[in-house]
């Protein structure tokens, strides 16, 4: 049993830190810096997206394993995939509106941003792909999720400094962002090798 | 665009792909891939040709449709439509060429979500006829392809000391360019040449803000 703890702790830290999605696996590289300039809006970003990566890890899973592989239709994955996760976006904006108007109020814009991000369906794909179990998934979705929050979080806190800076005037407002991310990832990369899996 | 006077001009709706609204460059769209796959040219150039293919058969199947798409619902029908066409180029892919696939594979999967292409079926091809719609998507492949080209270029000649494979330079490479972060600076010192292009010689304002 404690063998399987350690697995999945290992799961964990190696989506978060070791394969972060966005320094090491190049996704969800649109939000990561469109929702980046403010600290506040990159919280709400990374709460509303952990969560929503946890369910739809899970939903995915559980129609991947239960219905497509019986049925031999793996090869749709992608297009049910995508359903599901614009379905799953689409109910919980509805069932937050109603249960919990202050909650949609605060972050119901990143749910709407959420259905486009390349991240939301790649965690489903590799589930598929590396054929994790039921708990292995669900791991792998709260350490992708982690790990997305701390490269936003990181990048805001950064980005909001860089607007006092004086940068080159071709290098203003994105391509500046893009080199500060190319130093994250180069400090990234002392992760790799802290676990083997 | 005007598509509805019957007049076109192929040519403006070609180049407005690959210079004026280029993807990566302009728009600074669907970066994903524009770092993941371009540690070697021969990666970048067919990640392009798949987007490129991609676009295209998505403008013409859109276009052809859109009469009978409900408005309302137009936009899980693009959806579908679109992951209907990447699972054919994904799976082509895995036949063709098995090598570059595996270590592309996901990033192929994922073009399902372009916002790029996502955007021209939307703003484009369910307005316009079909030949329009088709050269604007081979505009917009186009101006990816050439994006992915040049980045991935750039990062084997600098990072591997060879291009497609060969070698060229034969003093010791810069390892950080074919690292991950060197897929950032590589984009980023690009889109700021390009910027500085854009303010010395069309005297316009920078574009690549978000």
């Amino acid at each position: 049993m404690s063998s399987e703890f350690t697995k999945l702790f290992e799961l964990i830290i190696s989506a978060s830190l070791i394969n972060n999605f966005v320094f090491t696996r190049f996704l969800g590289l649109c939000i990561f810096f469109g929702v980046s300039k403010k600290m506040e809006t990159a919280v709400g970003m990374s709460i509303t997206f952990t969560a929503v990566m946890m369910i739809s890890a899970s939903l995915s899973w559980l129609i991947f394993n239960y219905v497509m592989v019986p049925m031999d239709i793996t090869f749709l994955k992608i297009i049910v995939f995508i359903g599901i996760v614009a379905g799953l976006v689409q109910a919980s904006d509805t069932i937050m509106r109603k249960v919990a108007p202050g909650l949609y109020y605060k972050l119901g814009i990143y749910l709407a941003l959420i259905s486009t991000n390349c991240i939301i369906l790649a965690v489903p794909l590799i589930n598929a792909g590396e054929k994790y179990s039921f708990i292995q998934s669900l791991a792998f979705g709260l350490g992708s999720g982690l790990g997305f929050a701390l490269a936003l979080i990181i990048m805001a806190s950064i980005r909001e400094k860089l607007e006092l800076a004086e940068v080159p005037a071709p290098f203003k407002g994105l391509p500046m962002a893009f080199v500060v991310t190319g130093l994250i990832a180069l400090a990234f990369t002392g992760f790799s090798g802290l676990i083997t899996l | 665009m005007a598509a509805q006077t019957g007049k076109v001009n192929y040519i403006e709706l070609i180049t407005n792909g690959i210079v004026k609204e280029n993807t990566i460059f302009k728009l600074a769209l669907s970066l994903c891939p524009s770092i993941a796959v371009t540690n070697n040219l021969k990666n970048g150039v067919l990640m392009g040709v798949a987007v490129l293919f991609v676009q295209v058969m998505v403008n013409i199947t859109i276009s052809l449709m859109r009469k009978i798409i409900h408005p309302r619902i137009r936009l899980p029908i693009f959806m579908l439509v679109i992951s209907g066409w990447v699972t054919i180029t994904d799976m082509s892919m895995a036949a063709a060429v098995p090598d570059v696939y595996k270590q592309m594979g996901l990033y192929i999967q994922l073009i399902v979500a372009f916002a790029s292409i996502l955007a021209r079926a939307e703003m484009f091809a369910s307005k316009n006829r079909i030949a329009p719609s088709m050269a604007d998507g081979i505009g917009m492949g186009i101006g990816f392809l050439f994006a992915l080209t040049v980045i991935s270029f750039f990062r084997e000649l600098i990072g591997k000391g060879s291009v497609w494979g060969m070698p060229i330079v034969h003093t010791k490479p810069l390892l950080i360019m074919i690292l991950p972060a060197g897929g950032f600076f590589a984009v980023g010192i690009l889109m700021a040449f390009f910027n500085w292009i854009d303010v010395k010689f069309f005297k316009k304002g920078a574009s690549a803000h978000h």
